[in-house]
């Protein structure tokens, strides 16, 4: 335990360090005896070699997901990505028809787009996911109308890590004459992504979920057959009139840089992060009343999130301050509302709210991993022996028999 | 720097890392707070000054009935192509007039604007003549024709350069940017009056208070932050130093036969010299004054993948052939005197041979 630094980060699907190799591209684009022009300044050098590096980082995007650099728009997040497809599409495809189908266990950038187009008048079916997190294809079929012109379903959910079947429902989509949009976020750099084989539309792509800086992200879009959207940011005229505002040269060159080494290492990590993880679960999975959430076989390595039964979620992360995890996505954890997703997924109120998400990265040890296994026995085992509800249960008491009374 | 590899929180999270990034994004509200003369609450980060704009504009207007807007005609593109959006929606757009300097006349605001009129847009300084304009009087008459009239100013341009208020002035709504005051590109914030009910435009996770979603750009913020507090300490100098520059640029191309200096008799941008020069078309002047070594632009950044005169120039009244040839110098604070001397000899070389 000689050099293990307190607290461990546990929260890489919530955001990473940038790499130390991504930080030195980015130096060379911010100060004063670098590259800092504005790309879209035609006229002079300063503007060419900042135009030069977006093309290397557009190239280095497209390499990894196998697709044109030309397919490529750079937003100012996975967020901006997400409200640029799902908007951009809808409004361009109106005339089609208003019905767009997603599922309940996507990101907030996805659903509160899609409950902005329901006030604008567009339909919007949720569908449900399987028990393991997953999408029946069947369901979704049946829920195809008419009048469909967007299909969003996300590719690696950000709670529970599970890979959706993005090619059978690509298929399903063409057939169907239907756009198809895959937040990428989770994925991208985890997961092999092949867009000259999927049927996919729109992908959006996050840089600082895969060690690049926050601030900036992209949006395929595809060009054969070719996909319009409506811009949603106007002004300028950057990026094919797709989206306008300066571009932020190091970020963008970040962001080429980080999508490189994810190619170049993602196999190798997984492997890594596969040991790590099932270390982590083999440590876990023996107490008692431990769930899993979301298909062990369809996930991603580095995802593991698990419910500890009648233990308070908040006072064990309360009790876990050494390690930093979450329960429930970063973005709605000030709340204190049980995980949506773990809701979508069937779980109860309580093993929603006794969840904890642990993700691995590029910089977690095994070390941490065992130093992790014990802090959380501990804490569990602790927090257990001050419930009563844990006492109701090993006397053997069917705690969902029991009638409260009101206060 | 220590916010990319060091301090790599999500400011969402609830854990130690979160909470660090956290403290770190509200000490940059606060900086750039009072580096506008605003308070911490009314700033909302942005993915910068486009962004602000589009927010600005699309943000307080898609959740009212239809009316009409006033947008000044220099406006940049990101103010102006959002009023054309909402003039599709069936918006009425009134361009407003500026003289042959480039100031808004107020008079026309005056006979333009009717109770109908929900919003204003006047941008602080222009990004090409570098034209300042009289906010607090265009806003005082705004507001005696419609009080509830929304005054929403692009400042990207003005900030750092010089002092701006937007609490004094009275405006509603106000876009800044950081990659124009020596901080990183990717990060801007809308200054928004608190008595404002804007529609957010990118949604999703809920943060800046559910006004604009999406995880923080946290090292370009704190960046952000950092270069606002050293434009309120260094303002005053940087400003000597570049209006110094400025004089002695105007000085030497003033009298030159056949160059035309833009905005000369208005109140200006200490750091901004836009002219042109008869016979030398702006992107061919461009290109040899590069090949120098003299990294200037024939106008909006932006817009200079294209070859159309500028449309500020134009709604100036000024002539199409000279619009053309117009070229926008502007110093920063690594410049010096001798560049500018260089410059000028330049100049004078690439003349000779086009004549």
């Amino acid at each position: 335990m000689s050099d293990l630094k307190l607290p461990i980060y546990f929260d890489y699907s919530a955001t990473t360090p940038v790499d130390a190799r991504v930080a030195e591209v980015m130096t060379h684009y911010l100060t004063v005896d670098s590259h800092f022009g504005n790309p879209a300044s035609r006229s002079h050098a300063f503007g060419w070699s900042a135009d030069e590096a977006i093309d290397t980082a557009r190239g280095q995007v497209a390499a990894l997901v196998n697709c044109d650099p030309r397919e490529i728009v750079w937003t100012s997040g996975a967020t901006e990505s997400n409200n640029l497809a799902i908007k951009g599409a809808a409004h361009f495809y109106q005339k089609n028809g208003k019905h767009i189908i997603t599922c309940k266990t996507e990101h907030k950038a996805v659903l509160d787009t899609c409950r902005q187009l329901e006030r604008e008048g567009y339909e919007v079916t949720y569908l449900d996911p399987e028990t393991n997190g997953l999408v029946d294809l069947n369901k979704l079929k049946a829920a195809f109308r008419d009048d469909t012109i967007l299909v969003s379903i996300m590719h690696v959910n950000n709670e529970i890590g599970v890979i959706q079947d993005i090619q059978a429902i690509g298929e399903l989509c063409r057939e169907n004459k239907i756009i198809f949009h895959v937040d990428a976020a989770q994925s991208a750099g985890k997961v092999d992504i092949d867009l000259s084989k999927l049927k996919v539309d729109l992908m959006s792509f996050s840089a600082h979920k895969i060690y690049g800086p926050k601030g900036i992200g992209a949006l395929y879009v595809r060009r054969k057959p070719r996909i319009r959207i409506e811009a949603q940011m106007h002004g300028g005229g950057h990026e094919r009139g797709m989206r306008s505002g300066t571009l932020a040269t190091h970020q963008i060159a970040g962001m080429g840089e980080a999508f490189r080494i994810a190619k170049e290492e993602m196999h190798a990590e997984n492997a890594r992060f596969l040991a790590l993880r099932n270390r982590l679960y083999n440590g876990l999975k023996d107490m008692e009343e431990v769930y899993v959430n979301g298909d062990m076989d369809h996930r991603i390595a580095g995802n593991l999130n698990i419910s500890f039964n009648f233990v308070e979620g908040e006072s064990l992360i309360m009790a876990l301050k050494d390690i930093a995890v979450s329960s429930g996505s970063a973005c709605t954890s000030a709340s204190l509302e049980p995980s949506y997703v773990l809701r979508a997924i069937g779980r109860s109120d309580e093993l929603a709210h006794s969840s904890l998400r642990f993700t691995i990265g590029r910089y977690t040890t095994e070390e941490e991993i065992d130093y992790t296994i014990g802090l959380v026995k501990k804490a569990v085992d602790k927090l257990r022996d001050l419930s009563p509800l844990w006492d109701m249960f090993k006397d053997g008491i069917d705690l969902n028999s029991v009638e409260w009374a009101a206060h | 720097m220590p916010y990319m590899t060091g301090i790599y929180g999500n400011p969402s999270s609830v854990h130690r890392f979160g909470r660090l990034t956290r403290d770190a994004l509200e000490q940059a509200r606060v900086q750039v707070a009072q580096c506008v003369g605003a308070e911490a609450n009314q700033v909302i980060f942005t993915s910068g000054g486009t962004e602000a704009n589009n927010l600005a504009i699309k943000g307080s207007l898609l959740n009212q009935a239809l009316a009409s807007i006033a947008v000044s005609p220099i406006e940049h593109a990101c103010v102006l192509e959002p009023a054309k959006a909402m003039a599709k929606l069936g918006w009425k757009l009134d361009l407003l007039v500026v003289d042959d300097q480039g100031r808004v006349v107020t008079d026309h605001l005056k006979s333009t604007m009717t109770a109908e009129t929900r919003f204003v847009s006047v941008m602080a300084a222009n990004n090409e003549t570098g034209v300042l304009q009289d906010l607090a009087h265009l806003v005082e008459v705004s507001k005696s024709v419609n009080p509830d009239v929304l005054f929403h100013s692009d400042a990207c341009q003005m900030l750092g350069k010089l002092p701006i208020s937007f609490k004094q002035l009275g405006l509603d709504l106000m876009s800044v940017s950081s990659h124009k005051l020596y901080g990183p590109q990717g990060a801007g914030a809308l200054i928004v009056s608190r008595s404002i009910d804007l529609q957010p435009q990118i949604l999703g996770g809920g943060q800046e208070k559910g006004l604009r979603s999406g995880t923080e750009n946290l090292a370009a913020i704190v960046g952000f932050g950092r270069a606002a507090e050293l434009a309120t300490e260094t303002q005053q100098a940087r400003k000597e130093h570049v209006q110094k520059l400025q004089q002695q640029l105007v000085d030497s191309l003033i009298d030159q036969p056949g160059v035309t200096v833009f905005s000369s008799q208005a109140e200006r941008l200490p750091n901004t010299v836009q002219f042109s020069v008869q016979g030398i078309d702006g992107e061919t002047l461009l290109m040899q004054l590069d090949r120098k070594g003299f990294a200037v632009s024939s106008g909006s950044a932006c817009d200079s993948g294209r070859t159309d005169p500028s449309h500020v120039l134009l709604a100036m009244g000024i002539d199409d052939m000279i619009a053309k040839g117009a070229i926008r110098v502007s110093f920063g604070e690594q410049n010096t005197s001798e560049q500018i001397v260089q410059f000028i000899d330049v100049l004078a070389q690439i003349r000779q041979q086009f004549n």
